[in-house]
């Protein structure tokens, strides 16, 4: 499995990502500057976490105007992966590679600490390592990850099986007061109608062993590694 | 514009009156005098008197500040630089600093602290490392008072802010409150990077001809005398000193930090320094004074924001997210090519002279002419006067009212504000970017592992300011002393230590007291811990009005982990372990929580440190952690010993009956009293016997003081079986304060 990483002025979580899918899916991705017009031939395009232009006007709308999201736009119609995780998320809502959109925290603040999140949908290469319903321990780190759109748009997502994970209790009752940020419907990722691209707010790239405090991130890449097996 | 400047500006009156503005005293102007032969102009004043601020000259502290060990055989580099460095084997160094940024946070304290993050991260990233961790050190006024919850807000705000977008994890720190600290608060941030032993950076500049090039951000006008602000106390026109705070900018931070470590692979660099107070005045002084060269700066060259600005303005500005580098000549398109990449700033805007002399250019006509070393060499030092602080008499245990409900009591202590949990705070801050955070916020000390590797570092910051206010020398000594044992207490071997030095006004000679007590006891219980000072920074006159903040020296400490498999946490692990003690306890109530927020009462003596014993105990805990018999350690600080087995056991959910000994030391004393060089082990039933012969065979006072027991909704914490209170409301209750305070309702 090739796999590439872009690299936006300002991303940060572009290393724990590569590693995660390095050490799992063994083969380390090729990390694409912003700037580069072209994408290696890849399986999988991730586009990572942090702060991609300082995100000084709304998280992820400059990055999703940057040179090379023109490429992914392409390859994401040909059917490659995209995965967006965190910023990554809001660049693709941003770049109308998913609907909606990720607006401040209900709280107003940064939050960064681990919350629970209920398997939504396992018919997918991210989530297939999981069983639906599975309650799993991700941790979040974000100040713009309140997740909006009409409710038709919401209806859609729900009826066609389209959120992949909502925030929840540790005993996995969703609901307003488990989910840290406002979301609606307690969405914490979704994936387009193919369901090749995911965007998702927790990080599972920063629990994948036990030294790290868990290993509820390990399957996300492991289904990866699966799927796109040659 | 500030007043000030206006005034400087306007510049008909006489430049002395000009220099006592400035912040110079008569002498000082006299010596300026000297130094020039002639009268300075409005630019030549002002890079004087922002070098001989106490902020960039030190003249004050340097006295007192020689007397801290500085050297052993991992030591690097010692103070000096923009951050020490410890080698820390295979080939690795690392490199760390703390800083404080109090008066800004004061005046705005988001931008304040998000900036106070930003120059802690180029002091350490411009000796080349990577910057792996933050922590920070808040010290702030009572609670009940108007402005606190506005100032924490800001300030969490803004270290946030700046760490989440620059993706260093802020791993841990401190953060406690004192009526003292109501006009000054204290932001002190520190942090950590890791570089290869082969490749650290020095600022010293070499080879006449080379370009000296200026990257990152433009020059604005902010900040400007932003480090003689910092060098005085505090008025009633606080607010109208907003303009000499800056603002940051992580996102250029970032690109900043990529762009120097990928020119920094290269071989293109002869020295590097960042600017941080006093800007472009001190990073030129800095460099062509260690290298004992000249250097000259066409100002026309300097990137800036705005036009129309001053050669003053220019030179003092504080604007962020600059750095200036001497490269090697011919490699200047080179490096270019690497800064344009990330967007940056990148000029070359003068050359390595050998005149000894720094000219800076405006316009085509000569802006200042000014001698380089004499600036230095002859910068004013104070041997200022100074009373010792009055030894204050020891608490009889027996004076103090014994509580009649102990369960009543640790649930009071548990939720005041400095010993409530800080989660609200470090929920706020990404310490988990970068995924190498081992130990997250809210134990004794993070562990960060050495990436790719299974190593790790273990950090820390630590200071009791009202024991250093009780007594500067035990304080100083403690603050070092818990540093050290928080390091150990998971596992590591302590190295070196940073110092932040926060005091008032040193002009009062009881001040001063305050500072050489300190300093007399961080060198004692550094030398006896083999912990030397290999960076620091001293903030003075954190005063307000008459009223000076408790003496605060803060020490932020880093070990090394050679083995990850025997880190310890705080957390109890099972049922049916045994709890044991290690230290001698004697139940000293002086200068305690207890005796502060039961008792109402903050006089008496703190608890002597005696370093023969801290080193005993700590290296046979350490010893026993890392032979992995140790299932959870914590230290006992504030609060005493009951504080500390009910932090072990909310940790985890765990109960514990503790089984105190009989006769001795009252029953609070004994739970209460903050005797130093005290650990809680839990230890497996099976190892206890041998543990305890070991301890007694070293000397090491160590005693059973009861076992773990129940786990859930079940857990309890009772006293000799006494006074039983739930686990899980003891936390809530350790959770609920600060939040409740910050949305208003405490």
């Amino acid at each position: 499995m090739k796999s590439a990483v872009i690299v936006f002025p300002g991303s940060n979580c572009d290393r724990d990502v590569a590693v995660a899918l390095g050490r799992i899916a063994g083969h380390a991705p090729t990390m694409v500057w912003h700037g580069d017009r072209a994408i290696p031939k890849v399986d999988l395009i991730v586009l990572p976490g942090g702060f991609s232009y300082g995100d000084y006007l709304r998280s992820g709308a400059m990055a999703a105007h940057s040179p090379v999201m023109t490429e992914v736009a392409a390859r994401s119609k040909q059917g490659v992966p995209v995965l967006g995780i965190c910023n990554g998320f809001q660049i693709l809502t941003e770049a109308g590679l998913l609907p909606g959109a990720l607006v401040r925290n209900a709280g107003l603040r940064f939050i960064c600490r681990d919350v629970h999140l209920k398997v939504e949908s396992t018919e997918s290469m991210y989530t297939r390592r999981y069983k639906r319903g599975q309650v799993i321990r991700i941790p979040i780190a974000h100040a713009d990850g309140n997740y909006r759109a009409d409710a038709k748009t919401l209806d859609r997502l729900e009826g066609e099986g389209l959120v992949a994970v909502r925030y929840c209790s540790p005993s996995g009752e969703v609901g307003e007061q488990h989910t840290p940020n406002g979301s609606a419907r307690n969405i914490a990722g979704i994936f387009n109608e193919r369901r090749t691209v995911l965007g998702l707010m927790p990080h599972p790239e920063r629990l994948i062993e036990p030294a790290l405090g868990g290993s509820d991130g390990r399957p996300f890449f492991e289904g990866i590694a699966e799927a796109l097996a040659a | 514009m500030t007043a000030t400047m206006t005034k400087a500006a306007d510049a008909p009156k006489s430049m002395e009156a000009l220099a006592r503005e400035f912040g110079l005293s008569a002498e000082e102007y006299k010596l300026a005098l000297s130094i020039l032969g002639r009268t300075p102009n409005v630019t030549e004043l002002g890079i004087f008197s922002v070098m001989w601020s106490e902020h960039c000259s030190y003249k004050s502290s340097k006295k007192w500040l020689r007397k801290l060990p500085t050297t052993a055989p991992w030591v690097v580099c010692g103070p000096g630089e923009n951050a020490g460095v410890i080698d820390i084997g295979d080939g690795m160094v690392a490199i760390f600093k703390m800083e404080s940024h109090n008066h800004p946070s004061f005046i705005e304290p988001y931008q304040g602290a998000a900036t106070g993050v930003g120059g802690i991260l180029r002091d350490v990233f411009t000796m080349g490392a990577r910057p792996i961790a933050n922590l920070n050190a808040l010290r702030f006024g009572d609670p009940k008072h108007p402005k606190t919850r506005h100032l924490i807000a800001g300030v969490v705000g803004g270290i946030g802010g700046y760490g989440n977008c620059v993706g260093v994890p802020t791993v841990g720190g401190e953060c406690t409150f004192h009526p003292r600290y109501n006009g000054n608060i204290l932001v002190n941030a520190m942090t950590v990077g890791l570089a290869r032993a082969d490749r650290v950076f020095y600022a010293k500049a070499a080879g006449i001809g080379n370009p000296v090039v200026y990257v990152g951000s433009k020059t604005g006008r902010d900040g400007i005398h932003g480090a003689t602000m910092a060098s005085a106390v505090f008025g009633e026109e606080v607010e109208a000193k907003r303009p000499t705070v800056q603002v940051g900018d992580p996102f250029t931070e970032k690109l900043l930090i990529e762009a120097c470590l990928e020119l920094m692979a290269t071989d293109m660099i002869v020295s590097i320094q960042d600017m941080g107070a006093a800007g472009l005045t001190s990073s030129s002084f800095e460099m062509a004074g260690k290298g004992g060269l000249g250097i000259e700066i066409d100002l026309d060259q300097v990137p800036q924001r705005e036009p129309g600005m001053s050669a003053y303005e220019i030179m003092l500005s504080e604007s962020q997210e600059r750095m200036l580098m001497v490269l090697k000549q011919g490699r200047e398109a080179e490096a270019e090519r690497i800064f344009r990449k990330w967007e940056l700033d990148f000029a070359v805007i003068g050359r390595l002279t050998d005149t000894g002399r720094l000219v800076l250019r405006q316009y085509g006509q000569v802006a200042a002419d000014m001698p380089v070393a004499p600036l230095s060499e002859q910068m004013p030092e104070y041997a200022r006067p100074w009373t010792p602080t009055l030894p204050r008499p020891v608490v009889d245990a027996a004076s103090v009212p014994a509580p009649k409900d102990y369960a009543a009591t640790l649930k009071k202590l548990m939720g005041t504000p400095d010993l409530a949990s800080k989660r609200w705070i470090w929920d706020q801050y990404d310490h988990m970017v970068m995924a190498d955070t081992l130990q997250r916020p809210g134990g004794d000390a993070a562990v960060v592992r050495i990436h790719g590797s299974d190593r790790g570092l273990a950090i820390v910051t630590d200071c009791t300011p009202r024991y250093c206010d009780a007594d500067p020398r035990a304080g100083g000594a403690q603050a070092v002393a818990e540093a050290w044992r928080n390091i150990t207490c998971v596992g590591a071997r302590p190295l070196a230590i940073t110092d932040c030095m926060n005091f008032g006004n040193p002009e009062r000679p009881e001040i001063m007291g305050q500072f050489a007590g300190c300093i007399e006891g961080m060198a004692d219980a550094c030398r006896a811990l083999d912990f030397p000072v290999v960076s620091g920074n001293v903030s003075l006159y954190n005063e307000t009005g008459a009223t000076a903040v408790q003496p605060t020296p803060s020490i932020g400490g880093v070990g090394i982990l050679d083995n990850l498999n025997t880190v310890t946490t705080i957390a109890l692990k099972k049922a049916g372990s045994a709890l044991v003690l290690v230290g001698e306890t004697r139940g000293h109530l002086g200068a305690s929580m207890f005796l502060r927020e039961i008792a109402g009462r903050e006089d008496g003596a703190p608890p002597p440190v005696d370093l023969k014993a801290e080193r005993r105990n700590g290296d046979f805990v350490r010893h026993h952690i890392t032979s992995g018999k140790i299932l959870a350690a914590h230290d006992c600080s504030d609060g005493g010993l009951l504080v500390a087995v009910a932090e072990m056991a909310m940790a985890s959910g765990i109960g514990v009956a503790l089984t105190v000994p009989a006769g001795g030391v009252p029953l609070h004393a004994f739970l209460f009293g903050e005797d130093q060089a005290r650990y809680v082990l839990e230890v497996a039933e099976s190892d206890v016997a041998k543990l305890l012969t070991h301890a007694q065979a070293e000397g090491v006072p160590a005693a059973r003081i009861g076992a773990t027991a129940g786990h859930g909704a079940a857990a309890t914490l009772t006293v000799n079986g006494a006074w039983p209170i739930s686990v899980a409301e003891l936390r809530a209750v350790n959770e609920a304060w600060l939040p409740a305070y910050m949305s208003g309702n405490a």
